[in-house]
C-alpha cells in the first residue's frame, strides 16, 4: 500500500508545502509589494523654468539662459584622451577621472554628471569634439541670467539647496535650486511654481520602459511666476554708479504708494558672480571680504545714527505736542549751554535767532535742543512720560521697529524709551539734558536708511506713510495684497510749515547744491559723527554724509534717503547724489554735469583706508 | 488503430493539459513582452517559437493517438538508443549556450536532446520491467536498471547539465512502485537529508547527529523486532560518515563556485541580495507582491522590468506569482496535482506492466520538474535550472512533456482493447 500512495503523497506533500510557502509569501507578507516599488518605479521630476524678475516699467532684470552640463554613461565610455578632454573641459585631469570613477561607481549604465555649469562660448568648443568621446554628452539645464549687473543685494541670487532646506522643507530633493537673499529667497514660492513628478517603470538597469500606471500618479507641473517689481531699473543703475567707491545706501520710495523705487547699497557686486561654475568660490570671495561687505545690504541692514534729518521730526511732534508754534524762536550763540559746563555747539553765526523755518534750514543745533527739552519737560518733572510721548510719536513713523517691507532681512533700528534711561541711569537719574543728543538725531537713536526713506516719505505725504514693498505684481495676477495707509501721530497741518523748512534748507540753507531748476525739492541734509574700534581704542572716523528728501513739494513722487559713509557733510556727497537722484527720475535726464560727474568720478577709498592704514590719521578734512 | 479511441480518451486529462499549456503562453508572453512584439505568431520572438512548438507538438500528439500502442514497446530500446547517440553527438555538433553544450540548432531552431532523453528513458524502463525474467530484487535486474538510468544522466551531467541530470532521479518514483526495496527509499531519502545535514552543520556536529539518528533508528527497530542486529546499522553509519565526508569533498573540490553559492543562499549560509542570491530574491519579491488577486495580466512591474533573470524559463512562476497572484499560483499548483494524481490512477488501473511502469514514470517526471521548479521559485530549493512543465519556455521541455503525455493518453485509452 505504501509503495502505491508514496507518489500520491509525496505530491500532495509538496503542494501543500507550496501553498503555505505563497501564503506566506503573499498574503501575510506585505514588505514584498514595497520592495517591488523600490524597484520598479521610479520618480522623475519636471522642474518649471525659474520665473523672470521685472522692474517697474517691465523692463527685464532677471532672465535665465541655457548653460550645459557634461554627463556620462560609464559603461559606453571607450578609452579616450583625457588630456585633450580635460583641456577643452578647463578642468585638471586628475578631476576629470576622479569624476569618471566616481560615476562608476554609482553606476555604469545610468548617466552621471561629470562637469556641470559650462557656458555657451565653451560649450560650442566641446560640442565639435564631443564625438571623439563616445558616453558622454551634454545636457541642457538652466541658470540665471543678468541682462545688466544690477541690484544684487535686492534681487539675490540661487544656488542648489542644502540638507538644512531639504529639512525644513521636504518639497525640496538634492539638487534643486533655491533661491537665496533678496527677492529670490522671498519670493521663492512665486519663481520656482511648483515641481510635476512623472513616475515610471524601470527595468533591472533602472533605465525606463514605459510610464508607471499610465501616468494615474503622475503631478502636473505648476509654472513659475513671473514678479515685476517696484524697482526702477534706470534709477537703480543710476543710483548704484553714483555710489561707486563709496560706501552706503540709497533707498527711494515712491510716497503715494509705498513702492520702493531703488535699494542701492555700496559696494555691491556683480550678480553674474554669483552664476555658474565659479558660486560657490566667488560666495566665499564676497562673504571673507569683512571691509567692503558687499553681502551686508546697507540700504535695509545698516544702523546709523539718524543725524540732522531727523530735526524735522522732533519739529513735528513739538508742534503735535503744542509746545512750540511755529513764531518760537532761541537765539543761538553758535551754539548753548544746555547745563552747567555743557555746551553744545552750532555752526549758527554768533546771534542767529531762529524760528522753526530758519531753524531746519540752517540746522540749527540750539534751536532743536531747546525744543526737544520742552517736549521731554512737557509734564513738569515727570521726565518719563515726556520720553514716552516722544517714543510713541517717533514709532508711528514706523522707527525702531521692522517696516514689515518684502525682503529677508532687516534691521530694527532703535529709539530709547523711559525705559531704556531708567536703567541707564536709574530711575530719577536723569533729566531732558542728559538725553539731549537725541535733539539732533545722535545719542542712541539707530536708524536704517530705509527708515529714514520711509519717514521722509511720511512727511511728503503730510502725515502718513504706505508699508514699504519691492513686488509690484505677479503675473498672474495672484498678488491681491492692499497696502493700507498707515496714519502717523501727527496731525496734517502741523507738516506744511516744516516742508517750508525743508525747501528752505535746499533753496537756501545747507543743502543748495540740491536745488534743480524747475524742482521744489525738500530736503534736510545730516552729518553724523561715527566711531570705530581701532586697537581696542575707540577713534572717531571722518562724519558719515546723509541727506533726505522729496520731490516736488507738492504732489510728491519720490522720497529718498541717502547714506554716505565717511563722507564728511552731509552738502557734500549725500545731497548732490539725492538731487541727481530726483532730477533722473522726474525729468529723466540730467543738465547739472558738472556736478554728475563730480559724484560718479568722486572716490571716499582713501578715507576707507585710513583706519586700517595703522598709522595715525587726520578725519573731516 | 481504433477510430473509437476518441471515445475512450481521458477528455479531463486533455483539458487539464491544455489550460496548462495555454496558461502557459499566456505568462510566456507576458515575460517576453515589449512594445515591438507584434504578435503571438511571430516566430521571431519567443511566444511565437513557443505557439510554433505547441502547435507542433499537439500534431505528433495526434499521430501519437493514431500508432497502435503495441509499437511504443518494441519501439523503446531502439528510441533510447537513439536518443544516446543524440547526447552523444551533442559532444560533436552541440551548440553551447552559457556554459552548456546542451542544444542542436536546426535552421535556427533549437533542440534539447535531453528533454527526449527523458521520454525515451521513461520507455525502456518500462519496458526492462515488463519483461517476465526482470525481478527488481535480483542485483542483476537493479543493475541493469541502474545503469539504463545512469548512461543519460552521466551524459547530461557531460554537458554540463546537473539540473536536467538530476531529473532522472524521478525514476526512483516507477522503480519504488514496482518493488524496489525500502532500503532504497531510505537511501534514497538518507542521501537528500545527509546532503543538506552536511551541508548546513559542522563536520564534527554532523558526525554526531548520524551517529544519534541511526542509534535512535536502531532502539526504534529493536523495539519492533527484538532479533534486529546492531551490525547493519555499524555499517549504515559508517556508510553515512563517508558519504557526508565526500559531500563536503564534491562541495568544496568538485562544484563550482556558484552551484556552491546557490546551495549557500537556499540553506540561508549567506545572505547575498545583489549577487548569486538575486535571482532568488526577484523572484521572491515577484510572487510576494502580487498578494492575493495579483497584479493583473501585463501589470507586473517586477515582469515588465526584467527583473527577475530567465524569468520565460526557469522562472516563468514568478510571473504567474506576481501577475495573477495567490488565486493564479494556488491554481497552478492545483492543476499540477490533479494532473499527477489523474496519471498515477490511471496507471494503477493498467493491467499491463509496461504501460504501469511508463505512466508511473512520467508521473515521477512531471512531479520532480514541479517540485524542483516552484520550490526553487519560491525560494526553497537551489537554483536548479530545469523548466516548469507546460507552462515554461523551451520548444524542446514542451514537445517531450507533451510527447510524453500523449503516450499516456494512448495507453490509458488501449487500456482495455489490445493485449
Amino acid at each position: 500500500m505504501i509503495r502505491r500512495f508514496f507518489l500520491p503523497a509525496v505530491t500532495l506533500l509538496s503542494a501543500f508545502i507550496f501553498v503555505g510557502r505563497l501564503i506566506s509569501l503573499q498574503l501575510l507578507n506585505s514588505s514584498y509589494k514595497l520592495l517591488s516599488d523600490e524597484n520598479a518605479v521610479i520618480e522623475n521630476s519636471i522642474h518649471p523654468e525659474r520665473g523672470y524678475i521685472y522692474d517697474r516699467n517691465q523692463k527685464l532684470l532677471v532672465s535665465n539662459q541655457p548653460v550645459y552640463d557634461l554627463m556620462a554613461i560609464p559603461e559606453n565610455i571607450s578609452a579616450f584622451d583625457t588630456l585633450e578632454l580635460s583641456k577643452i573641459l578647463a578642468v585638471s585631469k586628475v578631476e576629470l577621472k576622479d569624476k569618471i570613477k566616481s560615476a562608476r561607481t554609482f553606476s555604469v549604465k545610468l548617466p552621471s554628471f561629470i562637469v556641470g555649469k559650462i557656458s555657451k562660448e565653451r560649450n560650442a568648443i566641446i560640442q565639435e569634439k564631443i564625438w571623439k568621446y563616445p558616453g558622454f554628452f551634454l545636457q541642457k539645464s538652466s541658470v540665471r541670467n543678468y541682462p545688466v549687473s544690477l541690484a544684487s543685494n535686492l534681487l539675490g541670487y540661487v544656488s542648489e539647496v542644502n540638507k538644512n532646506d531639504m529639512k525644513k522643507d521636504d518639497y525640496y530633493r538634492l539638487g534643486e535650486l533655491i533661491g537665496r537673499q533678496g527677492i529670490e529667497e522671498y519670493y521663492e514660492h512665486f519663481l520656482r511654481g511648483k515641481k510635476g513628478k512623472k513616475f515610471y517603470q524601470k527595468d533591472r538597469f533602472n533605465r525606463i520602459i514605459g510610464s508607471y500606471e499610465e501616468g494615474k500618479y503622475d503631478v502636473p507641473v505648476e509654472g513659475a511666476q513671473n514678479l515685476v517689481l517696484t524697482i526702477d531699473k534706470e534709477l537703480q543703475k543710476y543710483g548704484e554708479e553714483l555710489l561707486k567707491n563709496k560706501m552706503g545706501g540709497i533707498v527711494a520710495i515712491e510716497p503715494k504708494t509705498g513702492e520702493v523705487l531703488s535699494l542701492v547699497s555700496a559696494p555691491g557686486y556683480d550678480p553674474n558672480m554669483l552664476v555658474g561654475r565659479k558660486r560657490s568660490k566667488n560666495f566665499r570671495k564676497l562673504a571673507m571680504d569683512t571691509l567692503a561687505k558687499p553681502l551686508f545690504d546697507r540700504g535695509l541692514q545698516a544702523q546709523y545714527a539718524p543725524g540732522s534729518p531727523f530735526k524735522t521730526l522732533n519739529a513735528l511732534i513739538a508742534l503735535q505736542e503744542g509746545v512750540i508754534d511755529y513764531e518760537t524762536a532761541y537765539l543761538c550763540q553758535k551754539g548753548h549751554f544746555y547745563a552747567r559746563g555743557m555746551f553744545m555747539e552750532c555752526h549758527c553765526r554768533l546771534g542767529t535767532k531762529n524760528n522753526l523755518s530758519s531753524g531746519i534750514y540752517r540746522s540749527c543745533n540750539t534751536y532743536f535742543a531747546n525744543i526737544y527739552r520742552r517736549i521731554i519737560d512737557r509734564a513738569g518733572e515727570n521726565v518719563e512720560e515726556g520720553m514716552n510721548i516722544w517714543n510713541n510719536h517717533l514709532k508711528s513713523f514706523g522707527l525702531g521697529n521692522y517696516l514689515g517691507y518684502d525682503l529677508p532681512v532687516g534691521k530694527k533700528g532703535f529709539i530709547p524709551d523711559a525705559d531704556y534711561y531708567n536703567y541707564w541711569y536709574k530711575k530719577g537719574g536723569w533729566k531732558s539734558a542728559t538725553v539731549v543728543s537725541n535733539a539732533i538725531g545722535q545719542g542712541e537713536l539707530l536708524t536704517t536708511p530705509i527708515q529714514m526713506a520711509n519717514f521722509t516719505a511720511a512727511i511728503a505725504n503730510r502725515g502718513y506713510f504706505i508699508q514699504p514693498h519691492f513686488l509690484k505684481s505677479v503675473s498672474n495676477d495672484s498678488l491681491s495684497k492692499v497696502y493700507e495707509k498707515k496714519e502717523t501721530s501727527i496731525d496734517s497741518i502741523h507738516f506744511e510749515t516744516v516742508i517750508d523748512g525743508m525747501h528752505q534748507v535746499v533753496e537756501r540753507g545747507t543743502a543748495k547744491v540740491a536745488k534743480i531748476k524747475g524742482i521744489e525739492v525738500c530736503g534736510k541734509t545730516g552729518t553724523v559723527e561715527n566711531f570705530m574700534k581701532i586697537n581696542g581704542v575707540k577713534t572717531q572716523l571722518t562724519d558719515h554724509s546723509i541727506f533726505i528728501a522729496f520731490a516736488p513739494k507738492y504732489d510728491p513722487k519720490i522720497a529718498i534717503a541717502v547714506y554716505v559713509e565717511n563722507g564728511y557733510w552731509g552738502g557734500r556727497w549725500a545731497a548732490p547724489i539725492a538731487s541727481l537722484m530726483i532730477e533722473k527720475y522726474l525729468n529723466g535726464s540730467i543738465k547739472r554735469k558738472w556736478l554728475e560727474d563730480r559724484m560718479l568720478n568722486g572716490s571716499l577709498l582713501a578715507e576707507y583706508e585710513k583706519p586700517y592704514s595703522g598709522e595715525p590719521f587726520v578725519i573731516n578734512e | 488503430m481504433n477510430k473509437n479511441i476518441i471515445y475512450r480518451l481521458d477528455w479531463m486529462l486533455i483539458l487539464i493539459y491544455l489550460i496548462l499549456v495555454s496558461f502557459g503562453i499566456v505568462n510566456v508572453y507576458s515575460a517576453t513582452f515589449s512594445e515591438t512584439l507584434e504578435g503571438v505568431f511571430d516566430v521571431s520572438q519567443a511566444v511565437g517559437k513557443q505557439v510554433f512548438f505547441l502547435i507542433f507538438s499537439l500534431f505528433i500528439g495526434m499521430i501519437i493517438l493514431a500508432i497502435n500502442s503495441k509499437f511504443f514497446e518494441q519501439f523503446a530500446t531502439l528510441g533510447y538508443f537513439l536518443s544516446l547517440l543524440l547526447l552523444f553527438g551533442l559532444f560533436v555538433f552541440g551548440k553551447t549556450v552559457s556554459g552548456a553544450t546542451s542544444w542542436y540548432n536546426i535552421g535556427g531552431i533549437s533542440l534539447q536532446p535531453s528533454e527526449l532523453a527523458k521520454v525515451t528513458t521513461a520507455l525502456v524502463i518500462a519496458s526492462l520491467l515488463s519483461k517476465f525474467q526482470s525481478d527488481l530484487k535480483t542485483p542483476r535486474t537493479l543493475f541493469k536498471i541502474g545503469a539504463y538510468v545512469l548512461l543519460p544522466f552521466l551524459l547530461i551531467v557531460l554537458q554540463p547539465d546537473p539540473g536536467s541530470a538530476l531529473v532522472f532521479g524521478a525514476f526512483f518514483f516507477p522503480l519504488f512502485r514496482e518493488g524496489l526495496n525500502y532500503t532504497y527509499l531510505i537511501i534514497f531519502l538518507s542521501v537528500l537529508a545527509l546532503f543538506f545535514i552536511t551541508l548546513s552543520f559542522h563536520f564534527g556536529m554532523v558526525i554526531g547527529i548520524i551517529i544519534m539518528l541511526i542509534f535512535l533508528l536502531y532502539f526504534i527497530f529493536k523495539n519492533l523486532n527484538p532479533r534486529v542486529k546492531i551490525w547493519p546499522f555499524l555499517i549504515f553509519l559508517i556508510i553515512s560518515i563517508g558519504f557526508s565526508f565526500s559531500v563536503d569533498y564534491i562541495f568544496d573540490n568538485v562544484f563550482q563556485q556558484r552551484h556552491r553559492d546557490r546551495i549557500n543562499i537556499v540553506l540561508g549560509k549567506e545572505i547575498d541580495t545583489q549577487g548569486v542570491g538575486y535571482n532568488i530574491n526577484q523572484s521572491k519579491i515577484a510572487i510576494g507582491s502580487g498578494g492575493f488577486k495579483g497584479k493583473g495580466f501585463l501589470e507586473g512591474t517586477q515582469t515588465k522590468g526584467d527583473f527577475v533573470p530567465a524569468q520565460h524559463t526557469d522562472y516563468i512562476f514568478s510571473t504567474i506569482g506576481e501577475e495573477w497572484g495567490f488565486i493564479g499560483s494556488f491554481f497552478l499548483i492545483f492543476l499540477f496535482c490533479l494532473l499527477i494524481f489523474r496519471i498515477i490512477l490511471q496507471a494503477e488501473k493498467q493491467t499491463n506492466k509496461f504501460r504501469r511502469v511508463y505512466s508511473y514514470g512520467t508521473g515521477g517526471l512531471i512531479f520532480t520538474h514541479f517540485f524542483i521548479n516552484i520550490g526553487m521559485s519560491l525560494g526553497m530549493i537551489p537554483t536548479i535550472g530545469i523548466p516548469l512543465p507546460f507552462i515554461s519556455y523551451g520548444g524542446s521541455s514542451i514537445l517531450a512533456f507533451s510527447i510524453m503525455v500523449f503516450i499516456h493518453l494512448n495507453f490509458d485509452a488501449n487500456r482495455l482493447n489490445d493485449w
